[in-house]
Formats: C-alpha cells, structure tokens, sequence
C-alpha cells in the first residue's frame, strides 16, 4: 500500500491532473448551464417584467420592467391562498398515507417466505409507471359510468375525476397507489440495516413488540424514511402529470399550483406573471427541503 | 443479504396471506387496463362491466390506425367484408369503419424511442465522464459542484419550462428531437452522477494507479481498468435514465406539438371520430408500459440506490 502511494507522488504530475479533470467534468456543467441555469435565470428576469408570450418579442426587445408587480398581485391574490392550502392538503395527505402504508407494507414483508421477492416486485411496479398514463389508467378505472371502481365497491355512479368536490381526493388515492412502493423499498432497505444482535438483546430483556418497535425498529429506519419523506414531498408539491392525465385540461380540475402554473403560462399567456408563481414555488421547494435535510444530517450524526 | 427477522407461527400466516390479498387488489387496477384492452368494442362501455368476455385485439388495431365511417349509402356487401383483410374485418365488425391510413402511434413510439435512447445515450457519457472526475480528481469545492448538479434535479419542469418554451421558440427547437433530446440529457445528468459516482467509488483505486504505473495515461486506464468494472453500474444507471425519459410528460407536452411528440404527450388526447377509445387507449397504455415494465424486474436488485441518487447502497 504504502509503495503504491510512494509511486503515486512520483509519477503523477498534479497539475497535469488539475488539466485533465476539466475533460471530464465540465461537458456536464456546460450542458446543466445552458439548459437549466440560464433559464432559470431568464425566467427570474421574466418574473420582473409585463411579458407575455403571445408578444414576439426577438432577441435585445426587453419587454416593460415593473419590479415586484407581479409578485405583489400573486400575494393580493386571495386565490392564490386557495392554491396554497389545497397542494399542502395534497401534499400531506398523498405523502403522509404513503409513508404509513409503504411502512407497514415493509414490516409485513420483513417475513420469510417462498414468493417474497415476487410479491416485493410485483408491488414496485406502479412506481415506474408514467404518471400521465397512470392517471388515464385510473380515470378509465373510476369512470363514473362503466369503470369498475365503483362496480367493485357498490358506490353506485360517483364522478371521481370530474367532480371538483371531490377530485382532489381521487388523486391523492392515485398517488398513494403509485408512490407507496418508494416508501416500502426505502423502509426495505432500512429495516435490513437493523442489527439482529439488537432485537436478540431486547429478546433477552423479554421487551413487547411495540417496544422494540418504538426503541429499536423505528430509530434505525429514521433516516431512510426522512430520505423516503424528502423525495416525496418534492415531487408531491409539484405534481403536475398526475392530474393532467386524470382529470385533464378542464376548469374542474382541482386548484394544484404546478397546474395551475401552467394554466397562467400556457392558456392565458400570463408568462412573466407565471414565471413570479413559479419562483414562489421554487422558494418554498427549497425551503422545506433545507428543514428536512438539516433533520437529516442530524439523524446520521 | 437483507436481515429477515424471522416470524413464526400464527403471525407468519396472516402477514403471508394478509400480502397476498393486499398485493391482488393492489395490480387489480392495472390488470383492469390489460383487460379493457382486450374487451370487443362493443362491451367497452358495457354497465354492469365484466371481466369475462370472448377476448379481440380490435384495440390493438384501432390504436394502430386512422379511420372512418362507411357512408350510410355505401355499407359494404357480404362478399366485400369476405374480401378483407382480417384486420379490415375486425375494425369493420367492431366500430363499423374502414381503415383509412397509418395511425399516429407508430410515429409517436418511434419518437419516444429515438428521443429517450439517444438521451440516455449521451447522460451516461456525460455523466459517467463526470462521476469519474469527481470520484477521482481533487476538485476544488467538490462538494458544492455535486450539490450545484442535484439541486439543478429538483426544478421542478413547469417552471424551466416556461424560458426554454421562448428559447427554444427564438432558436427553432420547439418540436424537435434535439430540442427533447437536450432537455431529457441535462435532467437526467444529474442523476446519472450521483449514482455513477457510488458505484465508480466501490472500484478500488489501486488498479488504475498500477496500470498508470505500467505506463498507461490517465485516459486509457479509465477506459480500459475503469469502464469494464463499472459495466454492471452503468447498465443500471441507463436503465434508469430511460425509464425517467420514457415517461416524461411536461417538457414533451408543453414543448412538442407534432413532429417529435412522444407517447405520453399524446395517448391522453387522441380522439376518433367515435369520441376518445378508451379500449384503444387502454391498448396504447398497455404497449407503452411495457418497456418501462421489463426494465423495472431487470433492475430488482438496484431499484433502492436508484430512487435515492445513491443515498442508500446495499
């Protein structure tokens, strides 16, 4: 060991190394430049701005500057309140039901049997699916008039994707139904990190279930499910194909901001105005993250 | 290995059967999709709807195809319907129609194919160059340039969307494979070096630096020591990237309108002259999801690493 290291000064010339590291990574950087950061940077300008797409605006034609105008009239907006609460709803129920089902999914699966891998497998797979099919899927599924969802439950002729009383709901089973096997692979690979020698010492101290559970069990998986939890809530808030696909384009679909964001941009060809909602969604994305994370690292510490 | 804790007696039954039953209502919905696909067009919309029946691929080659009605003055004769082609007859015989060209979906599977493969392509090129630079080189602020990488991941589209969309309009991109091709490639870099950066960081370094002892360059011993332990990692990898790509909605939706569509931006909204076919869409879903399907049981064994950008290795 010592030998190579020894080699490893001598022959390697670290400047040569500082040259040769821009080949390898800056093709990568350039390319997250062009297309992600210069349009962020572009749409925060936008956001400043009356534009409207509509406009033909060419290259160096800046459209009117009127500061926080368009932030200002957001905030006034009492809509806008509206739209807060009801993808925080979604967000918390979606994400919450997911955690508790996919949880309790992997603490059934922590059995030993012939066609655990299967039925572990088998489970994943709505996971991968395309959002967007998925909810077309589920609108076939719960069709108010031949589907097979009220059939099955005698719920008799119910709107799930079209009744806005109710729509918000109907996604959030969806979502459950789709995003639960995340939480479950995730608390799988938690729950087999627990050390059996653990569970042997309380067995010893004839420590109940629900004891082990709480003191040992849960402790153990808190990481990866705030892991689980963080990638959850991102996506959550910014669901967008789901409710397209389910409930489509029209005005009954529930008030989510990612949807509504594109009703702005693209329908009534707000776009700066559009561009200022998608920044607040963007501070709030960053925001939550960073409280999560900070519980992350304090977790693993 | 996973630790199992090993459960015994009564409990062990009712978790077995209890994931059982929990797993068959679970698919039920997506064996309802195969189902429709299958179902005559005539019990499509069938109350109350059934799961038996005398199973037809007419969806199948409704979703294929363009169509339109005979005219009422111009039914074809018995001796015209035994001169078809066996698919002229099932369309004839299920919604009444003529088969009048090509359908859209050929085009749009291609599209979707092209686009996701060529993405997919160049992000594990990109990334895997990259994850190298990072799991080797010291550089400077490393740290930040991978947190720089992965907070451009958590953008969500609709809000990238909205400046590329004027971009992408002042340069001529929208509607092109580029155009999608570019905007699958930087979405998916991210994770791609995330996750390529794990598994190059397994691979001891000692090889690499024996083979530049021998007198190989830097390059030749990430190609030659480097890349043929890393196969497994990347094959992972870009199975994933393509997954992501394959099912991407937003960009394509609000980017695409025609000629570089994909499939989800267009399954929801293709209508016929009958209204929307959900049996050829349920038949379109089905052929979509596929691929994605397949690629999910070949992946069992890194699905964890995966969806946490490598956060959990096993």
């Amino acid at each position: 060991m010592n030998s190579t290291k020894n080699l490893n000064t001598v022959n390697f010339n670290p400047m040569r190394d500082v040259n040769l590291v821009r080949w390898f990574v800056m093709p990568t950087i350039i390319l997250l430049i062009a297309i992600n950061i210069f349009p962020l940077l572009w749409s925060l300008i936008l956001s400043f701005t009356q534009y409207s797409a509509k406009m033909r605006t060419e290259w160096g034609v800046n459209p009117e500057a009127i500061g926080v105008g368009n932030y200002l009239r957001l905030l006034g907006d009492p809509d806008i309140w509206t739209k807060f609460i009801t993808t925080g709803k979604y967000v918390i129920m979606s994400v919450g039901g997911e955690m508790v089902l996919g949880f309790g999914l992997a603490l059934l699966l922590q059995t030993k049997f012939k066609g655990r891998e299967l039925i572990s497998t088998l489970l994943v797979l709505p996971m991968t699916m395309s959002p967007v099919i998925v909810g077309l899927m589920w609108k076939l599924f719960m069709d108010p008039n031949w589907g097979m969802f009220n059939y099955v439950l005698g719920l008799g002729r119910i709107d799930w994707a079209q009744n806005p009383d109710i729509n918000l709901y109907s996604i959030v089973i969806v979502d459950i139904w789709m995003w639960t096997p995340f939480v479950m692979l995730l608390s799988m690979a938690g729950l087999s990190a627990v050390p059996k020698s653990l569970y042997e010492a309380a067995e010893v101290d004839r420590a109940s279930w629900w004891s082990k559970f709480i003191n040992i069990t849960l402790p153990t998986c808190y990481p990866l499910l705030l892991i689980a939890l963080i990638f959850r809530v991102m996506e959550a808030f910014k669901i967008f194909d789901l409710p397209m696909g389910f409930v489509g384009r029209g005005t009954s679909a529930p008030p989510l901001l990612a949807t509504q964001l594109y009703t702005e941009t693209f329908l009534t060809w707000k776009t700066s105005y559009g561009a200022a909602l998608g920044y607040i969604m963007l501070i709030i994305i960053i925001a939550i993250t960073s409280v999560l994370i900070k519980y992350l690292n304090q977790a693993k510490q | 290995m996973p630790q199992i804790e090993e459960r015994k007696g009564i409990g062990r039954t009712v978790a077995i059967v209890l994931l059982v039953v929990f797993t068959v209502i679970y698919l039920f919905p997506l064996f309802y999709v195969v189902n429709t696909s299958f179902r005559p067009w005539a019990q499509i919309k069938e109350y109350p709807p059934k799961l038996m029946f005398e199973p037809s691929i007419g969806s199948y080659i409704r979703i294929f195809t363009a169509r339109t009605g005979f005219p009422p003055n111009d039914q074809p004769t018995q001796a015209e319907v035994e001169e078809m082609e066996w698919y002229e007859r099932i369309v004839y015989k299920g919604t009444n129609e003529q088969i009048v060209r090509m359908g859209d979906l050929p085009k749009r599977y291609m599209n979707s194919l092209v686009i996701v493969l060529l993405s997919t392509g160049i992000t594990i090129i990109l990334g895997t160059l990259a994850a190298y630079g990072f799991s080797r080189f010291k550089v400077k602020g490393k740290d930040d340039w991978l947190f720089f990488i992965l907070s451009t991941r958590m953008i969500p589209p609709v809000v990238v969307v909205i400046p590329v969309f004027l971009l992408y309009r002042n340069i001529g991109l929208n509607d092109t494979h580029i155009g999608l091709i570019l905007l699958y490639t930087a979405f998916n870099v991210s994770f791609a070096v995330w996750v390529m950066k794990g598994f190059l960081d397994e691979i001891p370094i000692e090889y690499e630096e024996a083979a530049m002892v021998d007198g190989y360059s830097r390059f030749e011993a990430f190609r030659k020591i480097v890349l043929p332990q890393a196969v497994t990692g990347i094959a992972a990898t870009a199975v994933f990237c393509f997954i992501f790509a394959w099912n991407e909605y937003a960009f394509a939706f609000l980017l695409t309108r025609n000629t570089a569509q994909t499939v989800p931006a267009w399954l929801p909204y293709q209508m016929g002259v009958l209204g929307y076919d959900w049996g050829a869409a349920a038949a379109g879903s089905v052929l979509f999801l596929i691929p994605a399907m397949v690629f999910t049981i070949l992946l069992r064994k890194h699905l964890v690493r995966g969806i946490s950008f490598g956060a959990v290795r096993k």
